[in-house]
């Protein structure tokens, strides 16, 4: 209950129109990465998925964000279910990409945001390796790459309050990686899928 | 806030609902080629939003008062942020667009609730138009700054200031027409919507020469005067609902019905220049809210006006 209201919430401020260019549910993991602009990016990736796809999938947030204070943390574990990793003391014992490959191996999807940090220009920053890694842990798996568009208008970094624009969130065609290819090849090329989404948006 | 006129036109307007309806079914079956199948298509997707907002309005005016001013208010909610989404903003507009949706709207139907006729009258285009500017030169961001206040002002003017005229019709202190004011707010809905249909049906019938080819394609001037003469005939013919003689009834609605063309090419202008057909895709088969009320921008401040010199006992 109330998951509905908060998803309810998300699409009363901002629309959370979903397009989807590949269709939304499939057997299996997948591992769903967006571009990162506005702090309610997992929010409102959340709230667009369609079920079953969303009680499925786990997403990946920032613990140093989302752990602080009551009500996010109560939001992000309670709420949108989300996977809090730590960002900033990466030890062996708490590598994010441990607790993540166990979610993919219990067979659950996954968002996560593959820039490592919010940024202000319009394009995405260069990847982080992350992606990578978690596409070579699981061979195979269906990597989506998710547009979120106008979100960074919404609440842009260093605001509070926010703006009611319409948001889109497109699904794009999976890729996975290919054989023989390269850490910052396939990085490239899964930006480049992500970047083909806002062009295919204007 | 029901009373025997506003039954008639109630009867009026589910007839007219009716009728499209019955013409969009029997285009659906008859349809033999792909493309009077997709007109079909769009025609029956327009007929259902029609009904939900006939309906919606029909109940929000029945109850009436304040449950009209806040869907108006709803309504400029949605088409300002219809409007706001397709244009280029920057990080130094966030604060002032918090300012416009949040506290803008709702003070500008909060003085209409009231009553307050000078003081909305004058509430955007002079204290909104110190406020908005001087909250963007403050956030410090001076790139296309023209551009961007005469953008934001723009939303305002068309989907705050005038949509909240519809409303402010119910202020009105009409001679020898108490308590009636709801039906004027009906008369004129239902003359700017119905020249739409007319100036479209008219148009697709016997359209030839285009008035705007660049901007409004399906503009014809046998359209523009189909509907024109529709209006009038219409409007005399509902000249007993309205504080209006027959002829002033007539001559209004035709003043509306050229009103309604030109905010629907203006606002249309405004699509190319931004480069969408549609300001979204909220209501099936018509596009967004604001392609909806397009016509009534420029129409409602004018009939307020001129319904408040003519006609009022002040």
């Amino acid at each position: 209950m109330i998951r509905a209201g908060v998803t309810l919430l998300i699409r009363l401020l901002c629309g959370c129109q979903a397009r989807h260019l590949s269709a939304p549910s499939r057997s299996g993991p997948r591992i769903y990465f967006a571009n990162h602009t506005s702090n309610l990016d997992a929010i409102v990736v959340w709230a667009s998925l369609p079920e079953p796809c969303r009680s499925n999938c786990r997403i990946v947030a920032a613990e140093d964000y989302w752990g602080r204070g009551p009500v996010r943390r109560w939001l992000a574990c309670r709420v949108f279910r989300a996977l809090l990793i730590e960002r900033k003391r990466v030890t062996r014992t708490n590598n994010p990409l441990t607790a993540i490959n166990a979610c993919l191996d219990e067979g659950r999807s996954i968002v996560i945001f593959p820039e490592g940090g919010r940024f202000l220009d319009d394009e995405p920053a260069p990847f982080k390796s992350g992606l990578w890694r978690l596409a070579k842990h699981k061979p195979g798996v269906e990597l989506v790459p998710v547009w979120i568009e106008n979100l960074s208008r919404v609440l842009p970094k260093g605001e509070v309050l926010p703006v009611p624009i319409l948001v889109a969130v497109t699904y794009g065609e999976p890729l996975s990686t290919e054989p023989g290819e390269t850490r910052q090849s396939f990085l490239d090329r899964a930006r480049a899928a992500l970047l083909a989404l806002k062009d295919s948006t204007t | 806030m029901i009373d025997r006129d506003m039954v008639t036109l109630l009867g009026i307007v589910a007839a007219a609902l009716l009728l499209g309806t019955i013409t969009a079914e029997i285009a659906a079956r008859r349809a033999t080629s792909d493309r009077a199948r997709s007109i079909a298509q769009n025609l029956r997707a327009r007929m259902r939003s029609w009904w939900v907002m006939a309906g919606v309005f029909v109940v929000s005016v029945a109850i009436g008062g304040v449950t009209t001013i806040v869907l108006f208010g709803i309504s400029s909610f949605l088409a300002f942020r219809e409007f706001i989404t397709l244009t280029p903003t920057r990080r130094g507009d966030h604060r002032a667009l918090f300012w416009a949706f949040f506290v803008i709207i709702p003070f500008q139907y909060l003085l209409i609730a009231q009553e307050r006729i000078s003081a909305f009258t004058v509430f955007v285009p002079v204290f909104v138009f110190v406020i908005i500017p001087a909250r963007m030169a403050a956030a410090g961001e001076v790139k296309d700054f023209l551009t961007r206040v005469s953008r934001i002002q723009w939303g305002l003017i068309t989907c705050v200031y005038f949509i909240s005229h519809v409303p402010a019709l119910l202020s009105l202190e009409l001679e020898g027409y108490d308590g009636k004011n709801a039906t004027l707010l009906f008369f004129f809905i239902l003359i700017v919507q119905l020249n739409d249909v007319f100036q479209f049906v008219t148009g697709k019938l016997f359209g030839r020469h285009k008035i705007a080819p660049l901007v409004s394609p399906n503009k014809t001037v046998e359209g523009l005067l189909g509907g024109l003469i529709v209006s009038g005939v219409v409007g005399a013919s509902l000249a007993w609902a309205t504080p209006f003689s027959p002829l002033a009834a007539a001559g209004i609605a035709v003043g509306l019905a050229f009103a309604g063309f030109l905010g629907d090419i203006t606002m249309s202008a405004v699509k190319r220049d931004i480069g969408v057909k549609d300001y979204s895709s909220l209501l099936p088969g018509h596009g967004g809210v604001l392609d909806r009320l397009d016509s009534l921008t420029f129409a409602a401040p004018l009939f307020f006006h001129l319904v408040r010199s003519m006609f009022s006992g002040e």
